[in-house]
């Protein structure tokens, strides 16, 4: 338990640390307790209540269809987290492995690896999504495919980079002389040395995928209607923007708590923990 | 110089080629027939028939794939489904209005955040600092879409000041630029964080470097010191940073284009979505990624200019 | 007259760990067209006193009590910045050590030495003229072609002497020089500290130069100032100084230059003890924990004592010559 306390600590020391980890509290606690802290169901149609302001009954109020927006936003936090933990956890595998075999193969395949990552990284992020979403039809899959794609090469580049500083150092040169094979070089020399600043990284990219969950909802890729997601409140408050602005404000403000919310924690986190990474 | 000029020229041109084989490879390796995307599910099957036989896509995977890439490099980048004019011609007449968008938000993001970088480093720990510093990080943190609907909620809907929707009339310089506003600040926010931070990065960096020493112990007044002898050194990053930002900045023009109801490829491709109109997807990919890799290119060969060191290495 | 003249110099950093006096009681001339050679260990507070002249010392960094006398009028202590900035360059120039940085490296050096003399009524026209009339002064070869070129264009040595020509193209009254061959190659130094010698006697300014290479010193300069944890220990001509060190740090600095050991000692020497924390100075020498000739009377602070003939040195038993253990 003390283990875990210190670190926490050394966030909570820093102000904009301490309201990063607050904020991203206070999100994670609202998706998770989602169904305990309102009675509503996001997905109700009510007609007769739509257009309504804030107000004791519905915290939020109502959408253009008369849906409580405050289960819709507890509800929508839920689909953002899944999505940010999910896709980031398996851009993360991803990009360890390609980084390992790009760093740590022959010289020939990481040039080609390198090739493949630069223009994996030349198609602006919302064409790909388009380009993807037109082949796979918007879904939730869709989404964390995009993510997938835009994050991992930035990912296995470090791990590359990091292996090779690795590979030619004394103690790998050591543990290959005394015979150990490749695989086990990687697992027990290089890969416990390299994750660290890449989980810090990671972390910094949350805001990233969330932005581009809530994106592609907003642009009809994402989740498939009537499921709420934050991009999609928003985009019900775009085209409801005329009428009322309490929609897109529901939409937006959670997108912004959340982002900020993780932003600041990951600064913190980088700044605490791995200072030779700022600035990347 | 020409070395390096044609050096980066083939790099820029093997990603290009890449990028073209993973386009190909996600059309036609992913599952779902091109052809019955583009007509939708009401088509019958001899429709399906004829515009596969029209697309070529009865042909082997590699004559496909050549087919496609040659044509890419010559500019056919094949007929929207539609109105059946050539995709590129589409393209390029959407292409000034999100050019002018990024152009927009990256002279004010430029305009301001090489300034406000510069003021957090010469004044580094004080409250000018942090402010700066937290500031930029929030920008960066909240998404450009957002950031987009707000600004025509607040200043569009609620204020009415600007403009809230299209390009403005055609001819009308002034009216096109005030429909600009909104549009470029939001898609130019961020940027002004990415800069800011970036800026003031380096700045910290080269105002320890012992030529600024020498240039003090010159008596050369503080300004020349700050903006001729360190930022000339410091905003070498930040050209770079803006390259390879160009592509990030396109995605934001999508989502302002689409707020705005704007012209523009984004709205171009959000469009030909809806309709199926499937070529103009990925001839709209396809063209920005060249645009990307081309600004990158530029933003290289900047560096080159500004920088004499760069300029003799090659 | 006297270019600098500096008095009772005390210089103190605020860190995180308390103050730190850097400077203590700082004494020394630079009497007009003389060069005088400040020597000491890396760490002596040779770098924080060419700051405290130059008026460029840190944030946290200020000096307390003590004057620097410029050309017997202006007190560099209490000179507003401005006036500070319009001495710095025309009236007191610099060269620092690392010829590979001390040039902008994006701007030419016509562009640099035009932008130096900022000040001068001069037409831009008349102004590159002097550029590289300096230029040629310091024998760079085909001047003229040097301007729009860049510094990474030129040598280390090069850059080294276009700095120079930089420093003495305003013809300042004081030279400060800080360094300037430590990084050049032996060859260099030796051409480098001629041509110095050589462009001093031609302006006819004073030098102030910082080298902890004794053999540079007794070459160039005419008077030496030995610093010690920001004290001078010892200070005189070059003659009083390597024949008759009255210093005990004075005779181990001479003692362990590598040039001056006889070929039968066969293990450099090296002064035992390391250099006192400087937050917490001792109330007396400074120089006792590793001084072999200690006693009970070093726990007060020692007199500047006068040998005579402007010798002076900060030890009790001054008035005895030290032992240096080399054969002169």
């Amino acid at each position: 338990m003390a283990e875990l306390w210190r670190p926490i600590r050394k966030i909570l020391r820093e102000p904009l640390g301490a309201l990063g980890l607050f904020l991203v509290l206070f999100v994670i606690f609202g998706a998770v307790f989602a169904d305990l802290l309102t009675s509503w169901d996001p997905t109700k149609i009510n007609p007769r209540d739509r257009f309504q302001g804030p107000s004791t009954q519905h915290l939020m109020g109502t959408d253009q269809l008369g849906r409580d927006l405050f289960a819709r936003v507890l509800h929508g936090g839920r689909i953002a987290l899944f999505v940010a933990l999910v896709s980031t956890a398996v851009s993360l595998v991803i990009g360890i492995v390609l980084g390992l075999i790009a760093g740590y193969g022959p010289r020939w395949l990481d040039n080609l690896m390198i090739l493949l990552f630069d223009a994996m990284k030349s198609f602006p992020t919302v064409m790909l999504a388009l380009a993807l979403v037109t082949l796979m039809g918007p879904s939730l899959t869709a989404v964390m495919v995009v993510v997938v794609l835009v994050t991992v090469p930035g990912y296995a580049r470090i791990i590359r980079t990091q292996t090779i500083a690795l590979k030619t150092s004394e103690y790998v040169t050591a543990a290959q002389s005394m015979g150990a094979s490749s695989a086990r070089i990687l697992r027990v020399h290089i890969l416990p040395n390299v994750i660290g600043p890449l989980v810090i990284l990671a972390s910094m990219d949350i805001p990233v995928v969330i932005g581009i969950e809530a994106g592609m909802s907003f642009l009809g890729l994402g989740v498939r209607p009537p499921t709420p997601s934050w991009g999609s409140i928003l985009n019900d408050g775009f085209t409801n923007i005329r009428d009322t602005a309490w929609i897109a404000i529901a939409g937006g403000v959670p997108i912004i708590i959340t982002t900020l919310g993780f932003t600041f924690l990951g600064e913190t986190l980088r700044d605490v923990f791995d200072p030779r990474l700022k600035g990347r | 110089m020409l070395s390096y000029f044609i050096k980066r020229l083939g790099l820029a041109a093997a990603i290009v080629s890449v990028a073209m084989f993973l386009l190909f490879c996600m059309i036609y390796l992913i599952p779902g027939d091109p052809a019955s995307v583009a007509l939708g599910p009401r088509a019958t099957e001899e429709m399906r028939a004829a515009l596969r036989e029209k697309m070529g896509l009865n042909q082997p995977v590699l004559v496909q794939f050549w087919n496609f890439y040659i044509g890419a490099w010559t500019g056919d980048l094949g007929d929207e489904v539609l109105s059946g004019r050539p995709v590129t011609t589409v393209v390029l007449e959407q292409l000034p209005y999100t050019l002018a968008l990024i152009v927009g938000g990256i002279t004010w993001s430029v305009a301001l955040g090489i300034p406000l970088g510069c003021w957090a480093a010469v004044s580094r720990g004080s409250w000018a600092d942090r402010v700066v510093g937290i500031l930029s990080v929030a920008v960066i943190a909240v998404p450009s879409f957002v950031i987009a609907i707000y600004a025509l909620l607040i200043f569009a809907v609620e204020l009415r000041w600007l403009p809230a929707i299209g390009a403005g009339e055609p001819g009308n310089l002034g009216d096109q630029l005030t429909h600009l506003i909104l549009p470029s600040l939001a898609v130019g926010l961020g940027w002004v964080g990415y800069i800011a931070r970036m800026v003031r990065a380096s700045m910290l960096e080269v105002l320890e470097a012992s030529h600024i020493r020498t240039a003090r112990a010159f008596g050369l007044p503080d300004r020349t010191i700050t903006y001729r002898y360190a930022l000339s050194i410091a905003i070498l990053p930040t050209v770079t940073l803006l390259g390879v930002g160009i592509g990030q900045m396109l995605s934001s023009a999508v989502f302002a284009e689409i707020v705005f109801a704007r012209p523009g490829v984004g709205k171009l491709v959000y469009d030909a979505i809806l309709t199926r109109n499937f070529p103009i997807v990925t001839g709209t990919v396809l063209i920005t990624t060249v645009l990307f890799v081309l600004l990158n290119l530029l933003a290289d060969l900047i560096i080159g200019a500004l920088d004499p060191r760069v300029r003799s290495s090659f | 007259m006297t270019t600098l003249r500096i008095d009772n110099l005390n210089v103190t950093f605020s860190t995180e760990a308390g103050p730190l006096h850097a400077l203590k009681n700082v004494s020394f001339d630079v009497p007009e067209n003389r060069i005088v050679g400040i020597v000491g260990e890396s760490g002596c507070g040779k770098s924080t006193l060419i700051n405290a002249i130059l008026g460029l010392l840190a944030d946290n960094g200020s000096v307390d009590g003590g004057s620097i006398l410029f050309e017997g009028q202006d007190e560099l202590t209490t000179l507003p910045p401005s006036r500070m900035r319009d001495l710095r360059g025309p009236r007191i120039a610099t060269v620092f050590q690392d010829p590979m940085g001390a040039l902008n490296p994006v701007i030419s050096v016509g562009k640099q030495m035009l932008n130096i003399q900022y000040r001068s009524p001069l037409s831009k026209e008349e102004k590159l003229n002097r550029a590289v009339e300096m230029l040629e002064l310091v024998r760079i070869p085909d001047a003229r072609a040097a301007l729009v070129r860049y510094p990474h264009q030129f040598s280390g040595g090069m850059k080294q002497r276009i700095a120079i020509a930089m420093a003495l193209m305003m013809e300042p009254a004081l030279l400060i020089a800080d360094e300037p061959t430590t990084a050049l190659d032996a060859t260099l130094e030796v051409t480098t500290i001629e041509l110095l010698k050589d462009l001093q006697q031609k302006i006819g300014c004073s030098v102030m130069f910082i080298s902890h290479h004794l053999g540079v010193i007794a070459e160039l300069c005419d008077d030496v100032v030995v610093m010690y944890a920001g004290e001078v220990v010892e200070r005189g001509t070059v003659r009083q100084i390597f024949q008759d060190p009255r210093h005990p740090y004075t005779a181990r600095l001479l003692e362990c230059d590598p040039a001056r050991q006889s070929e039968r000692t066969r293990n450099l020497p090296t002064i035992p003890g390391e250099i006192p924390d400087l937050r917490a100075r001792p109330t007396g020498c400074i120089f006792a924990n590793r001084c072999d000739r200690v006693s009970d009377a070093c726990s007060a602070p020692p007199p500047d004592k006068d040998i005579g003939g402007g010798h002076i040195a900060r030890c009790f038993v001054a008035d005895t010559p030290a032992e240096t253990g080399v054969t002169a």
